[in-house]
């Protein structure tokens, strides 16, 4: 519409007789025309206060009563004229254009007389007239909406901005007039603070993401693949600091405000066999000492069943929260699984693409570094040639038997390799046992399980690397297999790890009762053996000399804490070492080497992706594992994960070179997401292992003298709740519930898991549907330009690549296709740069502004044989009112 | 404020920010890029809108541009012109279009306008192996780019006359998962935030990015010391 008035009130002004009329009908209007069109024809954007100052508030009101019906009026009367003037250009376009024009007329219809009575009377605005007005006001206001989605270039925009904002400026204060214009105003005032608000709002939103330009810095220089494992350390972090959130806030805090202080209970107090040495760094290292009995650990808490003024009942506090931190995991890891699918559900066939989509989407225009534009072109090069191959000789494989030979080895190879590692780790952990129970160990002896570890860690991912370099697979493909047989290799170590951790529990768990009968035993003979003086009560036993348990529990978290420590350690040494130093080195002796060090041998190290977001990966499963036993480990853990952001941000940009194949983080993002989940289902099973079928330790914990537990709920349904709420959960964890309640779940799952595959399918039917459509929607379009061709020219040549059909199916599309439109408005805007401008108007006619008929034939068929191409929304955005 | 309102009157900036995919804060940050491009011809001062044209030449040394192969069509592409000149508008324009923020559709009309070689509105073979020859730097045979043209107008050519149309183009691109990954920026993206940091680029073989500072004194003064080469 907007463009209709406009184009008006230009040919108003260019054709006299015109003019006349609308002179003389409101010569009011006319005069405000003037200048702002000679802003448009300049086309120089202005800004906007002259114009302000013409949209005066009073002279607005004043004029309305005038103005309004004068500009319906003329837009009627340009409406014909439009029509008058298509009828003319398209002398020779075909018949089904004809009637399309002729609808258009017809369709325009019932508006005119009503107008064209009210411009005649003047009599004041009817309703529909202010319906009319408001639905104007309503498209300009989604015009300048949706303006920055218009594939327009900055002039025109600006120019359509300004006319559609003065536009709903000059009609928005007088549609309320009458009716609460005051509230209508001020509505609008409201709305426009709330945009304003919220573009702020989402400027400050997007400060307010952490490192967003460290990891853009590094996208620019190392593609998207190696920043994907940036995003997800970043995400990862946002876990913890929740999972840490969760932790601290609700254990660990209140046992520090609320609970008992340090010293006042055994489980609280250093032993005095360790107190001379309780604050030795290297006890402190090792997490023993003044740590191992303070609120970080397990032992710590007591099983006092509510604590403080506040009666916060602790155990159930920690129970709660141990099972929430895998409950919260599981939920975020699924959802962002989720949502990375979502996106990903319309990529379903795009192997008919191959080439197209390696020609036009597989340069990365982030690229802004030579060298990584080097390795671009020399990736795209090497898989264009590679596609080429794969075409020429698709099925032919050379010497099958040789391949499957070498594939078959490696799998040996490294399945022994995983085997040997898995069996050194559980010899060393056996053999660190056996250390435990000697008096004196030495450093090596009691860190060896670590060491050997980080070892494995480090030498087996290149050695499979290695290995798989004789498989020949695609390297996407190798790619996968590296990262499941380093999963494999951690996963191994890490279940071995847990299985001789497990032994060790065991092993304190059936010492316990010994020590509980030695701790009874020597208070009650402390008490009893009364000193000869029985009128003094002896002072009770000082905490640190009761005998107690070994708290298996703790010792389970110490182990994870400094497995976490350790290989957090080992990771910024390799980073120092392997990549910092290599880096050094080959820099700066590369002048006084014999051969060239940056492109021959050492090199410089390329960051490891996948070994670092296994390593990110199994890390987080530590802590999961963990934090049950040591509360204080995600504490830990957000800090390793604040500093590695920092120290491999700084590494991965000082020391490390792009990838030889900068390859796309397509998918991979959901495949180290699956991982993730893999790892947290593993990590839940152990800890709910020890929750459901471990007696906790009697004298350290918040559930010391239970039997198990998950003993605490019961505890707590009983002696918390009212008695009906106690029998409703006796009566839900009865077996003959809980086995149909699994049932129904498992029919549910069954259900649900049906009804998408069939609306899959259905999706793939209307895919196809829509494609076969398409096919027809072409086809047909071809033919009735084959036949146009014959009608108007008169020229029935039906071999298809001539010359002048070709220049006329160039020409035809115009007046079909919306997008097509837009096309060929944009290129009228430049003079000169598009030979089809003759096919429009002479270019210097509409220099400055559009050309009418384009305009309105867009709207037109869009509604006719594009509606079921609506719905992609391109239609509807491309039409330009 | 104050001196922001000097560069750019609040009614321009509040219109660019309607126009384009960009904040206040972003769009003064393009416009220093843009002037730091040529400072002794584009004023500090736009308020007036003076008819300035940064030239292609400087256009296409931005990091952001220098290393891409369609760089002259992009600048081309939204120039006023078509000759690759751009005036501040023209500027603001291709990074809007070609921020994170701008839809699907808008990407593929301009990426298939920058594929457009010759400018016919079609994408035809000929402009289809200027683009091979720019991704692969002439690397391919003639025959190999040829084999390409054609399995790429056999893949996307929905109403086999030859050449791609805009249709067959956008029902092409707006299938493929890299084209638009708006947080990975692939596709038709580029970053002008973070331009000038991208900085030094060594000329001998592969070496990592911002490694120190290189001063060609410091490794003079080395190579003397442990004189070998």
């Amino acid at each position: 519409v907007t463009g209709q008035l406009r184009d008006l009130s230009d040919r108003s002004q260019r054709r006299p007789s015109r003019k006349q009329t609308s002179i003389a009908k409101c010569p009011r209007d006319r005069r405000r025309a003037q200048p702002s069109q000679k802003e448009w024809v300049t086309g120089s954007p202005r800004p906007g206060s002259s114009r302000k100052k013409q949209t005066d508030r009073g002279s607005c009101h004043k004029g309305l009563w005038e103005q309004k019906p004068c500009k319906v009026e003329r837009s009627s009367k340009g409406r014909r004229k439009k029509g008058q003037r298509a009828s003319l250009k398209e002398q020779r376009t075909p018949p089904k254009k004809e009637k399309e024009v002729l609808r258009k007329e017809t369709c325009d219809q019932p508006k005119r007389p009503r107008s064209i009575s009210l411009a005649s009377n003047g009599e004041s605005l009817s309703e529909e007239e202010l319906v009319q007005i408001l639905e104007q006001v309503e498209e300009k206001k989604k015009l300048i909406a949706t303006m920055r989605n218009k594939p327009w270039p900055l002039a025109k925009k600006l120019m359509e901005l300004r006319e559609a904002q003065a536009f709903v400026e000059k009609y928005e204060g007088a549609l309320g007039k009458g009716k609460g214009k005051h509230l209508y105003t001020y509505r609008m005032l409201m709305a426009k603070k709330w945009v304003k608000f919220k573009r702020d709002f989402d400027n400050f939103k997007t400060q307010c993401i952490p490192w967003e330009m460290k990891i853009k810095d590094i996208e620019s220089h190392f593609g998207s693949s190696v920043a994907s494992y940036f995003i997800f350390l970043r995400w990862m972090y946002g876990v913890n600091l929740v999972l840490f959130g969760l932790i601290f806030g609700l254990v660990i805090i209140p046992e520090i405000l609320m609970g008992m202080p340090y010293g006042s209970i055994p489980r609280k107090t250093v032993p005095r066999a360790e107190e001379e040495k309780a604050m030795d760094f290297s006890v402190l290292w090792d997490f023993e000492g003044y740590i191992k009995y303070s609120a970080v650990f397990y032992g710590y808490y007591n099983n006092q069943r509510t604590i403080g003024w506040l009666r916060y009942r602790l155990p159930m506090a920690y129970f709660m929260v141990g099972v929430s931190v895998f409950g919260y995991s599981l939920m975020i890891v699924i959802r962002s699984m989720a949502s990375n699918t979502q996106g990903s559900t319309s990529e379903g066939e795009n192997d008919n693409f191959t080439f197209s989509f390696k020609m036009f989407t597989s340069w990365d225009y982030l690229i802004g570094n030579s060298e990584t534009a080097d390795n671009k072109h020399v990736s795209i090069t090497t898989s264009f040639k590679e596609s080429i191959v794969d075409e020429e000789e698709s099925n032919k494989e050379e010497n099958v038997h040789l391949t499957r030979f070498l594939r078959v080895l490696a799998n040996f190879l490294i399945t022994g390799c995983l085997c040997g590692s898995g069996y050194l780790i559980y010899f060393v952990v056996k053999r660190s046992q056996e250390f435990s129970k000697r008096k004196t160990v030495s450093w090596y002896e009691r860190n060896e399980v670590e060491i050997v570890m980080s070892l494995l860690g480090m030498f087996c991912p290149p050695l499979f690397e290695t290995i798989a370099a004789l498989e020949n697979y695609h390297p996407r493909t190798g790619l996968k297999w590296q990262l499941g047989r380093i999963f494999a290799l951690f996963l191994g170590n890490l279940y071995t790890f847990l299985l001789a951790l497990m032994d060790d529990v065991h092993l304190k768990l059936s010492n316990e009762e010994t020590i509980k009968n030695i701790t009874h035993w020597t208070l009650f003979n402390y008490y009893n053996s009364s000193g000869g003086n029985e009128s003094i009560p002896r002072p009770p036993l000082h905490p640190a000399d009761v005998p107690r348990g070994s708290c298996w529990e703790t010792a389970v978290g110490i182990e994870f804490m400094r497995l976490t420590v350790s290989d957090m350690l080992v990771t910024y040494i390799t980073i120092l070492l392997g990549d910092f130093l290599r880096a050094c080195f080959v820099r700066f002796m590369n002048y006084c080497w014999c051969w060239d060090l940056e492109a021959g041998f050492p090199s410089y190290a390329e960051f490891d992706i996948s070994g670092n977001v296994l390593g990110l990966i199994f890390n987080q499963g530590m802590i999961w594992m963990g934090s049950f036993y040591a509360p204080g480990l995600v504490g830990i853990n957000v800090l390793r994960l604040l500093t590695s952001m920092y120290f491999q941000c700084w590494a991965v940009m000082s020391s490390n070179v792009p990838h030889a194949r900068v390859f796309k983080a397509s998918r991979s993002n959901n495949f180290y997401m699956g991982l993730l989940l893999l790892v947290l289902f593993l990590s839940l099973l152990p800890v709910v292992y020890t929750i459901m079928s471990l007696p906790p330790s009697f004298d350290c914990g918040p559930f010391s003298g239970k039997n198990r537990i998950y003993d605490v709920l019961h505890e707590t349904i009983e002696n918390d709740f009212p008695t009906f709420l106690g029998k409703i959960f006796a009566f839900l964890a009865n077996p003959g519930l809980i086995i149909p309640a699994i049932l129904l779940m498992f029919l549910a799952i069954y259900y649900l898991n049906s009804v998408s595959k069939s609306l899959s399918r259905a999706n793939a039917q209307l895919r196809k549907k829509i494609q076969v459509l398409h096919e027809v929607e072409k086809n047909h379009k071809s033919d009735k330009e084959r036949a146009t061709v014959t009608n108007s020219e008169a020229t029935p040549k039906s071999s298809s690549k001539n010359v002048s059909q070709l220049q006329l199916t160039k020409e035809e599309p115009v007046s079909y296709s919306p997008s097509q439109i837009q096309t060929l408005d944009k290129t009228s805007q430049g003079p000169g740069t598009s030979a089809d401008s003759r096919v429009l108007q002479p270019a210097s006619w509409h220099l400055g502004f559009q050309p009418p008929k384009v305009k309105l034939d867009s709207g037109q068929p869009q509604s006719q044989a594009h509606t079921w191409r609506s719905g992609s929304g391109k239609s509807a955005q491309t039409s330009p009112n | 404020m104050g001196s922001k309102q000097t560069v750019l009157t609040h009614q321009q900036l509040e219109e660019y920010q309607d126009c384009t995919f960009f904040t206040r804060k972003e769009i003064m940050r393009l416009f220093y890029r843009y002037q730091d491009l040529a400072p002794q011809l584009v004023p500090l001062d736009y308020t007036s809108c003076p008819d300035v044209k940064v030239p292609y030449e400087l256009i296409g040394t931005m990091p952001e541009l220098k290393d891409n192969p369609f760089r002259q069509r992009i600048a081309q592409v939204f120039s006023q012109d078509g000759d690759g000149h751009m005036t501040l508008d023209n500027f603001l324009d291709m990074f809007s279009v070609m921020s994170e923020m701008a839809p699907r559709d808008l990407k593929a009309y301009y990426a298939f306008k920058i594929y457009d070689f010759n400018d016919d509105n079609y994408i035809c073979a000929w402009d289809l192996e200027q683009t091979v020859t720019r991704l692969t730097r002439g690397e391919l045979s003639a025959e190999e780019v040829s084999l390409v043209c054609e399995k790429v107008l056999d893949e996307a050519d929905s109403d086999h006359d030859g050449r791609l149309s805009l249709e067959d183009f956008q029902s092409m691109i707006l299938r493929s998962p890299d084209f638009l990954r708006y947080e990975h920026g692939e596709g038709l993206t580029l970053r002008p935030w973070d331009g000038n940091s991208r900085g030094f680029t060594g000329d001998r073989g592969k070496r990592p990015q911002c490694f120190w500072p290189q001063s060609p004194q410091l490794s003079e003064a080395l190579g003397d010391c442990f004189f070998v080469n």
